[in-house]
């Protein structure tokens, strides 16, 4: 029997910007939603189709190659449909283009809302204000409407306006002081946007509550997913030492937070250095005395191994940088895969820390067809990785590509919103009906 | 009322990323039914942080936060009579959740195919570490594995030194929050469809296809045959990235995408109006940048992270300090927005902890009951099912409390 998918019939507007949005409505669409993004030609949203429209070549060399690695790394003709940061997010996606500043544009965003489930939004505390898309209005226009919002900080309290990334609102909830080297300061951290996994994942649960809340009373609400709050939930062990027992932790690097040792990154066999990404590592995590016996055999039953000292976790704990150099010693002759496999089958945890091109040749998400090829505008298909679960009765398609900039402008204003001719030959006049950025866009 | 009260769950989950996907539909109304080994637990009943830092598990703070509203009953899954109260709690529930080592729901006779033919409007949620298929689909993944496998921790740290992993079990925990919609999903198909599915979730995957720059730097190379490179994020812009300043560091990353604002933030700082920082490619100019700063690091320092944060808010800036556990849980802001909860649990009494995780209008959140002890509610939620009294008592009595 032909199965819907568990979001098939729903309508979600993604006004998202950056990365907690898109991947909620990304998830919602793997599901079976219908996600139609509302873009301005006249306006570029920064960090949302890349950092500016139009960015130079020197820019993406300077840029790390998941911002900045562009086809054949040059911006090409819509730089907007390219850039890897974004685009990853934009598969099972529909975009339209109108300009909601305006009055017109208003009254377009007003006619769709009509006709849809849900609005979806995590910009810049004040900006949806600003365009008067308020949950007020939205209700005004359809009273079931489901309008999901993610303040960094909340819409309430002394941080209401405070801008941030992932990075920034993770620094509040402790996570840069809580991971990084154990014996260097917090700037030898990297950057990341852990935060946006949380609120994107659970944005997408919030709307299925709400839509479930909906079909058994018939209303529609406001949910708001305070970002930093949404995150802190990933630091539990740190937060609630805190709450506990008022014992502020601080980073132990690749060590286990629950204590069990040894645990960490070792180096490997590698083709070559880290200056071109080609240093090889291997994360292993040995939970219990049993456990150790195991890895020493696999090590060859090395003399410093022996060491009684050792036997137990308390003392493998205590003396774990001497365990950890005595490990280190042994696996950088090795293999990392072939460390994995021995291990694994010693009944240990260890697999290597891969690059991420590297992915692209392991076996094992090969054989359960993980990567899945999909049609970027220029023409071109590349493999991008698959989506996050594996539906047995429903199982996730790509049926869009990452889409382009207005590549559904026909469908929605003709078939959604069922415009007049007159009507759209008034907004292809406007220069809503279109696939660029206006040329006064930078 | 909240929104999902009335949904049953069987969770048969344990450790943190299944059971963070089931704590979410409980705190939202679902009744989570618990289903714990007799005398053991769920193995997050072994991991601190403990209340007065002594192994308990009645006291641990990560079981407590992952637990919330749940209801927990103690089964022998290896007992026929265990096996016939999973049977009957299966028949009234919507999901059944595991994280066993695949392959070991078929060996206890709980198999998908089983457990369809007994309901078929129930759905089965797998979580194992690479999938129910596959050439590793028995190994094993701990945090650090995982994360290194299949998230973006290559490319975290220095350069010259090995790569380094995020805090605690976050990646567990972004898995879980990657679980919940499937799990609801789940729910919701069967709803449409009118029978449940089979979702296998490999964790491993919940990474390499997750939105935190795994995704992104795997099309990168795709689209570009560049690799990522491991960098730090020390001061690398006017600005970007880490800066120290007087009580500890700031982060400052992608704020120079808006430089008017930086101005503003700055005040009526002279050295910015020199025309040699209005090239968009000053940053890349060593001495340029260098000169910069020698100025912008003064700045900071001469203040706490809080003045700069401030700052930073007035003027529109990007802007993160780091705040420990202690400046979080001291903060009148989260605490002002109802953040903090506090729970009358049984073993460790009054206990505060992080509560919603997002506000709903409308049958939102709401603390229930605190995390169950062990099989706290076997006799309760085994009452309620059509096994008969002799067997409950068998079963009640057999259950016992943690050892």
């Amino acid at each position: 029997m032909s199965q819907k998918k568990p979001l098939e019939g729903v309508r979600v507007l993604d006004l998202c910007v950056v990365w907690a949005g898109p991947f909620a409505t990304m998830l919602m669409g793997d599901l079976g939603a219908e996600i139609i993004k509302i873009e301005n030609p006249y306006v570029f949203q920064p960090m949302t189709r890349g950092a500016i429209a139009r960015p130079p070549e020197f820019l993406l060399k300077a840029s790390a190659a998941w911002a900045g690695g562009y086809p054949h790394n040059v911006p090409g003709d819509r730089p907007w449909n390219y850039n890897p940061t974004f685009v990853s997010l934009y598969r099972n996606k529909k975009s339209f283009t109108t300009d909601i500043r305006t009055p017109e544009g208003r009254d377009v965003l007003r006619r769709l809302v009509e006709v849809s489930d849900v609005v979806y939004e995590n910009n810049a505390t004040g900006t949806m204000e600003k365009l008067g898309v308020t949950y007020d209005w939205l209700k005004s226009v359809n009273p079931k409407i489901i309008f999901l919002r993610v303040p960094a900080y909340g819409s309430t309290g002394p941080y209401y306006n405070a801008r941030a990334l992932g990075v920034h609102l993770e620094a509040v909830m402790g996570h840069s002081l809580l991971r990084g080297y154990e014996d260097e300061d917090a700037s030898a951290n990297t950057a990341i946007f852990s935060g946006d996994y949380m609120a994107g994942a659970q944005g997408a649960f919030a709307v299925m509550t709400a839509l479930w809340h909906r079909k058994r009373t018939g209303n529609g609400q406001l949910i708001e997913i305070g970002q930093a709050e949404n995150a802190s939930a990933m630091f539990t062990q740190a937060i609630m030492d805190y709450c506990l027992n008022r014992n502020v932790q601080g980073t132990i690097g690749n060590r286990d937070v629950h204590g069990r040792a040894p645990c960490g990154v070792y180096p490997a066999q590698s083709p070559g250095t880290a200056e071109t990404s080609d240093d090889h590592w291997i994360a292993i995590h040995v939970e219990n005395d049993e456990q150790w016996k195991a890895f020493r055999e696999a090590m060859g039953s090395p003399a410093w191994a022996a060491d009684p000292r050792f036997d137990t976790n308390a003392g493998r704990n205590e003396h774990y940088q001497e365990i950890d150099r005595g490990i280190a010693s042994w696996s950088k002759e090795l293999d990392d895969y072939a460390m994995m496999h021995d291990l694994q089958a010693r009944g240990i945890a260890a697999a290597p820390v891969l690059e991420a091109s590297r992915m692209y040749d392991d076996p094992h998400l090969r054989s359960r067809g993980f990567f899945r090829e999909q049609r970027i505008e220029n023409g071109e298909t590349y493999e991008f990785a698959g989506p996050v679960w594996n539906f047995g009765g429903t199982p996730v398609t790509f049926d869009q590509g990452p889409v382009a900039l207005g590549e559904h402008n026909e469908y929605v204003y003709r078939e959604v919103l069922k415009v007049t001719d007159a009507e759209y030959e008034k907004y292809r006049e406007l220069g809503w009906i279109t696939m660029d950025y206006d040329k006064s866009v930078p | 009322m909240q929104a999902l009260d009335d949904l049953v769950v069987l969770d048969l989950s344990q450790h943190v990323a299944a059971p963070y996907a089931t704590k979410l539909m409980a705190d939202y109304g679902a009744d989570v039914i618990k289903v714990e080994r007799p005398g053991v637990g769920d193995v997050a009943r072994s991991f601190g942080p403990f209340l007065g830092g002594e192994p308990d598990p009645e006291k641990s703070g990560l079981f407590f936060f992952l637990n919330t509203n749940k209801r927990s009953v103690a089964l022998d899954l290896k007992s026929p009579d265990g096996r016939a109260a999973v049977a009957a709690l299966a028949r009234k529930a919507d999901a059944i959740v595991e994280s066993f080592k695949p392959g070991t729901m078929e060996r206890l006779g709980m198999g998908w195919d089983v457990l369809h033919l007994l309901n078929p409007h129930l759905s089965l949620i797998s979580v194992s570490n690479f999938g129910q298929t596959g050439p590793y689909r028995d190994y094993r993944l701990t945090e650090v594995s995982l994360y290194g496998f299949a998230g973006e921790m290559y490319s975290m740290g220095l350069t010259h030194r090995e790569p380094t992993k995020m805090a605690g079990t976050a990646a567990l925990f972004e898995s879980g929050a990657a679980i919940a919609p499937a799990l609801l999903g789940s729910i919701l198909g069967n709803a449409l469809n009118g029978e449940g599915q089979h979702v296998d979730i490999s964790l491993a995957e919940t990474h390499a296809g997750g939105v935190d720059r795994r995704h992104a730097t795997a099309i990168g190379y795709q689209f570009s045959g560049r690799k990522t490179l491991r960098v730090a994020g020390g001061a690398s812009g006017m600005p970007q990235g880490i800066y120290p300043c007087a009580d500890g560091y700031v982060d400052f990353t992608n704020a120079a995408l808006r430089p008017d604002r930086i101005a503003d933030m700055l005040g009526h700082a002279d050295w910015l109006n020199d025309p040699i920082y209005q090239d968009p490619q000053a940053r890349f100019n060593a001495e340029v940048l260098e000169a910069w700063n020698a100025n912008f690091f003064v700045w900071c320092l001469e203040r706490t992270k809080r003045e700069i944060w401030a700052e930073a808010r007035r003027a529109k800036v990007m802007c993160g300090p780091m705040f420990t556990t202690q400046d979080l849980y001291e903060d009148d802001h989260f605490r002002g927005r109802g953040f903090w909860h506090t729970a009358d649990h049984p073993a460790m009494g009054a206990v505060e902890f992080p509560g919603r995780p997002f506000i709903m209008q409308e049958g939102g959140w709401q603390l229930r009951r605190p995390a169950p002890t062990l099989g706290q509610h076997t006799a309760e939620v085994l009452a309620e099912t059509s096994l008969p009294a002799t067997l409950v008592a068998r079963l009640v009595a057999a259950a016992g409390g943690a050892k």
